[in-house]
């Protein structure tokens, strides 16, 4: 009768190799995080300077003088919402389609599919999209055409949220509601898109940190505007876009204000983020 | 439990095994001797702890932080539940096979290999030799050699479970642990893998987890009933089966329980 | 009231799918002058200067390929040993902060990415990495040639190790996503067997989800081809065909960004479109595929179950 037989060499080897990929796979966390926290300490370190009262109360300057974000925060928020309203709806309902009447037929897994697509496709594109078929055609640049922009990449991430919330959404309370009588429209609005809530407004939160740093869809159409204005049929001011030109230029004020600019957009867009995680897991 | 039956070399030992899921105890002070070379069976209700005690004999909990083991098992006088004790090679000796068949994503032939890969550096000609003795064994050979090289999914069910049976016994267990291995399988091919397990034990110790009280009754030689994470009786199968000597034995296998 | 909801949901779905094709045809139409005048010529041709209206593609599309490969070169390892270290090692209670915080790299947005690439990485890349590089790589037969050239800190390289921080949360998500799917059983068997947890994840796990991970690698590419500002601010947008991956070249998305504005006539102009038509297939054609993969892995498991 053998006992364990001793460990020999082959086996000495794999536990070497297995020792070794384990720890590879380590590293492979610590570079991530590496990254991580190389550019959430940057960001602190360089923007925490830049994140004065005049930031916050004055317009973007001319070359080599001070001033501050105003206009672009006001610019960013304004299409930003604009974008949301416009969006959100139009998601809403089309997610509703997906997960609700379309469980037979060729159009929803086909719009399922293509939604996917949009949900990854380069932001830039969509900037050129709203540029011919708006821009092109009104001939200016316009706030309107940058929440347009934006719109179209609001749409994608809430119809996925809300397609995968209402799934979610068991048919035993479907049924319960259709059984009391209810009609199809009163039931998925009072009792599919209740029970869903919390998951489509974390989707909704997520569209909003998506385009509040979405820089590439507003270069065509927003562009940008050097003066305080509301008007969403001219040119608008916004964060992203003023960050790039000032990081861009060679003047050490305009890259203090793009400093000042990206934390304020990663701390918001961080914190939508998380909200957004702590409303879901409840 | 003094009138258990006692062998002079059991092949496993298990004195007083606690075990916990968490905070929940799942087996209560389990002692018994499995002996070499014969088929034992756990068997009772779902819930019971049998499957749990099972997966001690090869330290397959250890996969789930949570899960801990307390208490002493000794293959061939050696605690295997020692820290000391090196799984890998715990597993080599004290080989598996579970509910479902698990045939790896690979061929048919690197599935058996792939096992005897991680202990032993056999030749091309030694590797083909060591499968066909090992589908031999798992009574799958003659349905296979012709497509050694098919993905091992492509096996029906039953041929999947006696590949799996193969792929254990190819790196030379001394102990085969068989957990429900007929329960996704239709009635010709569990016979199939019954008269198989009747054949392994000449080489191997078996032991069972089955919910199928005639499953155990056709292939085991010793059977251990066990309730509510205890050992309610473990004795030779012929007469536990016909004369048990505990009340709760004899209300499970008429069907009154369970 | 039922039928106008019903039929008020399903005109808004149809809005939804037709965007793809609306995109398409719009790039189409607006790029129509460039597209007649250089019919294929434009994906070949090297030159592009506005001056003497001579627009090809070669560069741009060169530009993005590489940066992009180099991504996935960096990217694909490191999600999936962070996917393993996520899924196999790491103990319960750091699962979800270690996840979060991978997560985060997504969230971060793109300029702030390139911000930080072109003041902060690039400058140290260039003072401490880069002339390493030359040294070790420049005097060699076939590496050679693609680690010459001053050490500027910008450039295709730089691009593409920023573009694999930005892919690595998205590739780790799915291959966590699809390592999840693996039977326990499945992965059990092979642990009965005594394998270590690297064998198990090398030769079981991986080649269980293996259409997954695939699919997981076709989204990270399809966001790395794509990727705009990141890619902007790092690349060095220099209209130049170069071996060297330390020289600055161009990108699709960043010629976009840097010259769209400023187009001046309208065969520049349409020029740019058909860029961002080009750009727009490959990542529709690369992210469909990736779908593709991902849903007959669903598929599988579905009808397994």
């Amino acid at each position: 009768m053998s006992t364990l037989p001793p460990p020999n060499k082959i086996y000495r080897r794999r536990r070497r190799v297995n020792a070794l990929m384990l720890f590879i796979s380590g590293l492979a966390m610590a570079f991530g995080l590496f990254w991580l926290a190389w550019i959430l300490i940057t960001l602190l370190y360089e923007g925490f300077g830049a994140l004065t009262f005049s930031l916050f109360s004055q317009m973007t300057p001319p070359p080599g003088s001070a001033g501050g974000l105003l206009n672009a925060i006001v610019g960013s928020v304004l299409m930003a919402a604009t974008a949301t309203l416009i969006g959100t709806p139009i998601g809403i309902l089309a997610g509703t389609y997906l997960a609700e009447f379309g469980r037979r037929g060729w159009l929803a897994p086909a719009t399922r599919f293509i939604n996917d697509i949009l949900l990854s496709a380069p932001s830039i594109v969509i900037g050129l999209f709203i540029y011919s078929v708006y821009v092109a055609q009104v001939r200016h640049f316009a706030g309107w055409g940058g929440a347009l922009a934006l719109s179209l990449i609001v749409i994608p991430v809430v119809v996925r949220t809300t397609d995968d919330m209402l799934k979610l959404v068991p048919d035993s309370l479907r049924e319960a509601a259709v059984a009391l009588g209810a009609p199809a429209w009163k039931m998925i609005v009072f009792v599919s898109y209740r029970a869903a809530r919390a998951g489509i407004v974390t989707g909704i939160l997520l569209a909003v940190a998506r385009i509040s740093g979405e820089t590439a869809p507003l270069l065509f159409t927003a562009l940008n505007n050097q003066f305080w204005s509301l008007n969403m049929n001219q040119p608008m001011a916004n964060l992203p876009v003023v960050i790039f030109q000032f990081a861009m230029s060679p003047y050490p004020d305009w890259h203090r204000l793009a400093w000042g600019g990206a934390i304020l957009i990663t701390l918001g867009v961080l914190a939508l983020n998380i909200v957004a995680r702590v409303l879901f897991r409840r | 439990m003094n009138d258990q039956p006692q062998f002079d070399n059991p092949k496993l030992k298990i004195k007083a095994l606690d075990f916990y899921y968490g905070q929940y105890q799942a087996i209560k002070k389990v002692s018994l001797d499995i002996p070499a070379n014969k088929v034992t069976a756990f068997i009772g209700p779902s819930g019971c702890g049998k499957s749990t005690l099972l997966r001690t004999l090869n330290r397959l909990y250890e996969l789930y932080p949570d899960q801990r083991a307390e208490g002493e098992i000794r293959l061939d006088g050696t605690d295997i539940l020692a820290k000391s004790q090196d799984i890998t090679l715990l597993r080599a000796k004290v080989g598996m096979v579970f509910q479902k068949p698990t045939p790896f994503p690979m061929s048919i032939y690197d599935n058996i290999a792939f096992g005897a890969r991680l202990y032993e550096k056999l030749s091309r000609g030694e590797m083909d030799e060591r499968i066909e003795w090992a589908l031999t064994k798992a009574a799958l050979w003659k349905e296979v050699k012709d497509k050694l090289h098919q993905s091992g999914t492509s096996l029906s069910g039953g041929q999947q479970q006696r590949l799996c049976i193969a792929r254990g016994i190819a790196i030379k267990p001394e102990v085969l642990l068989l957990d429900e291995p007929c329960s996704a399988l239709d009635p010709i091919s569990t016979s199939r893998i019954e008269e198989l397990i009747d054949e392994l034990k000449a080489d191997y110790t078996v032991v069972i987890v089955t919910h199928n009280m005639q499953q155990a009754a056709r292939v085991s030689d010793y059977t251990a009933y066990m309730y509510l994470g205890e050992l309610i009786e473990y004795g030779a199968t012929d007469r536990l089966f016909i004369k048990p000597q505990r009340r709760e034995t004899e209300d499970y296998i008429t069907g009154r329980f369970g | 009231m039922d039928a106008f909801f019903k039929n008020l949901t399903r005109f808004f779905a149809f809005f939804v799918f037709s965007i793809l094709a609306a995109i398409l045809v719009s790039l189409l139409i607006h790029s129509q002058i460039a597209l007649s005048k250089y019919g294929f010529n434009f994906l070949f041709d090297p030159e592009w200067d506005p001056v003497t209206e001579e627009f090809g593609a070669l560069i741009p599309i060169y530009g993005t390929i590489v940066s992009s490969a180099i991504a996935m070169i960096i990217g694909i390892p490191v999600s999936f040993g962070i996917a393993l270290f996520l899924t196999e090692l790491a103990p319960t209670w750091l699962k979800r902060p270690l996840g979060t915080a991978i997560e985060m790299l997504a969230a971060i947005p793109s300029i702030i990415y390139g911000m930080w690439g072109l003041f902060v990485f690039a400058p140290l890349f260039a003072m401490y990495v880069q002339p390493g590089l030359i040294q070790l790589f420049g005097p060699l037969p076939i590496l050679g040639p693609l680690f010459k050239g001053p050490a500027m800190g910008i450039g295709m390289l730089t691009a593409g190790i920023i573009l694999a921080v930005m892919v690595i949360p998205f590739i780790t998500a799915v291959m966590r996503d699809v390592f999840e799917l693996v039977p326990p059983m499945l992965k059990e068997s092979a642990y009965g067997l005594g394998a270590t947890t690297w064998e198990v994840v090398w030769h079981v796990v991986l080649p269980y989800t293996k259409i997954g991970v695939v699919g997981g690698v076709m989204l990270g590419l399809g966001r790395a081809l794509g990727e705009t500002m990141a890619v902007t601010f790092v690349i060095g947008n220099a209209h130049r065909l170069s071996t060297s991956l330390l020289a600055p070249g161009n990108s699709i998305a960043s010629a976009l960004a840097n010259e769209f504005t400023e187009a001046v006539g309208d065969l520049h102009s349409a020029a740019l479109i058909e860029l961002g038509l080009i750009l727009f297939l490959i990542t529709t054609i690369v992210l469909a595929l990736s779908k593709l993969m991902l849903l007959q892995l669903s598929k599988r498991e579905g009808a397994k179950t």
